[in-house]
């Protein structure tokens, strides 16, 4: 067994992993279990990037998934009620069929799909390998995804990055920033 | 603050090493897997961790609820007057080659160096400012939390 094949071996056995905790996020009703459930989902999607050679994805997905996701959802259950209330049967079949429909067109698509780790993707191609060869004439510095990231596709990060200032606003706006708001009105 | 010694005395010694690891994560993104924005985050889970251990009121005092509002635009506007910058001196916008005499490469490093700086700050200030709105809140009914 070469390297190649391990490496699929571990991201089908990832992949398992990944199926078997959101089957089990979907049945629990406790809140809490369902968070943490969701840190570890994310954790071992990072790791699965880490497998797949996607490094700069799996530090953002570990910090953010695992890291950050579950203590704002930890913060907003306390909020609310530890429990989730039974959802009715109508909502599951409704649910069911359509899943059944989406998994199905995806399962159409698979076959158009190209082979795994194959190196004559369009994505590999095309302009990734323009980037690849480009990078070190042109920016000079050895990791391509922070090259890209910045400025080949500078634009695109300028409108990620006022998508954050926005959420971050739109939070602050909703939600007192201080969190003292109700304290001081009730002081006065 | 937190009762439990051994929370608080590992978080002691993981916090520093957190936003070490962030800065490192932000500063060698161009050699490494890494950049502003994964950096932003760790920094950010970095407050958290130490606002949980040791408390709202602690966390308030190191990182005050407006320097987190203020650099939550500092880093947008950061990245934008960088485009603006290169719109000045003749390049189009964002294109960061012309920010540097010699219209090379270290014009493209000035400019990933102050775009990535801005997206650290922008992140890690969101982060924080979001935590803090909902950590801030009670449950209706409930006293304050100390």
């Amino acid at each position: 067994m070469n390297g190649a094949e391990i490496t699929q071996v571990f991201d089908y056995l990832l992949m398992v992993m990944l199926l078997a905790i959101s089957i089990a996020v979907i049945r629990l009703q406790n809140l809490f279990a369902v968070v943490v459930l969701t840190g570890a989902y994310s954790l071992i999607a990072a790791a699965w990037f880490v497998s797949l050679s996607a490094a700069d994805v799996a530090i953002t997905e570990a910090a953010v998934g695992a890291g950050i996701s579950t203590v704002l959802l930890l913060a907003a259950m306390l909020l609310t009620s530890r429990e989730a209330k039974p959802t009715s049967a109508f909502r599951h079949w409704s649910a069911l069929v359509v899943m059944t429909a989406a998994g199905a067109a995806v399962f159409y698509a698979l076959g158009d799909l190209p082979v795994y780790g194959s190196a004559d993707t369009p994505a590999n191609t095309g302009v990734g390998m323009d980037y690849i060869t480009r990078t070190p004439e042109e920016i000079n510095i050895p990791n391509v995804v922070t090259a890209v990231l910045a400025s080949y596709r500078g634009f695109d990060t300028m409108g990620e990055v006022f998508v954050v200032f926005a959420a971050g606003v739109g939070v602050a706006l909703l939600l007192n920033l201080s969190g003292r708001g109700r304290r001081e009105e009730g002081g006065e | 603050m937190n009762p439990y010694v051994v929370l608080r005395v590992v978080s002691k010694l993981l916090i520093p090493l957190i936003f070490l690891f962030g800065l490192y994560v932000h500063f060698h993104g161009e050699y490494s897997p890494g950049g502003g924005f994964s950096a932003g985050v760790v920094l950010g889970v970095g407050v958290i961790l130490f606002a949980l251990i040791f408390g709202m009121e602690a966390a308030r005092k190191a990182v005050p609820p407006y320097a987190a509002r203020f650099g939550m635009a500092l880093g947008a506007l950061l990245f934008a007057s960088v485009g603006f910058a290169s719109l000045i001196m003749g390049g189009e916008f964002l294109n960061y080659t012309v920010l540097h005499p010699d219209r090379t490469y270290v014009g493209q490093h000035i400019g990933i160096i102050a775009v990535e700086l801005g997206v650290l700050t922008s992140v890690t200030s969101v982060i924080i400012a979001i935590f803090y709105a909902f950590a801030g809140r009670e449950r209706s009914g409930d006293t304050a939390e100390d």
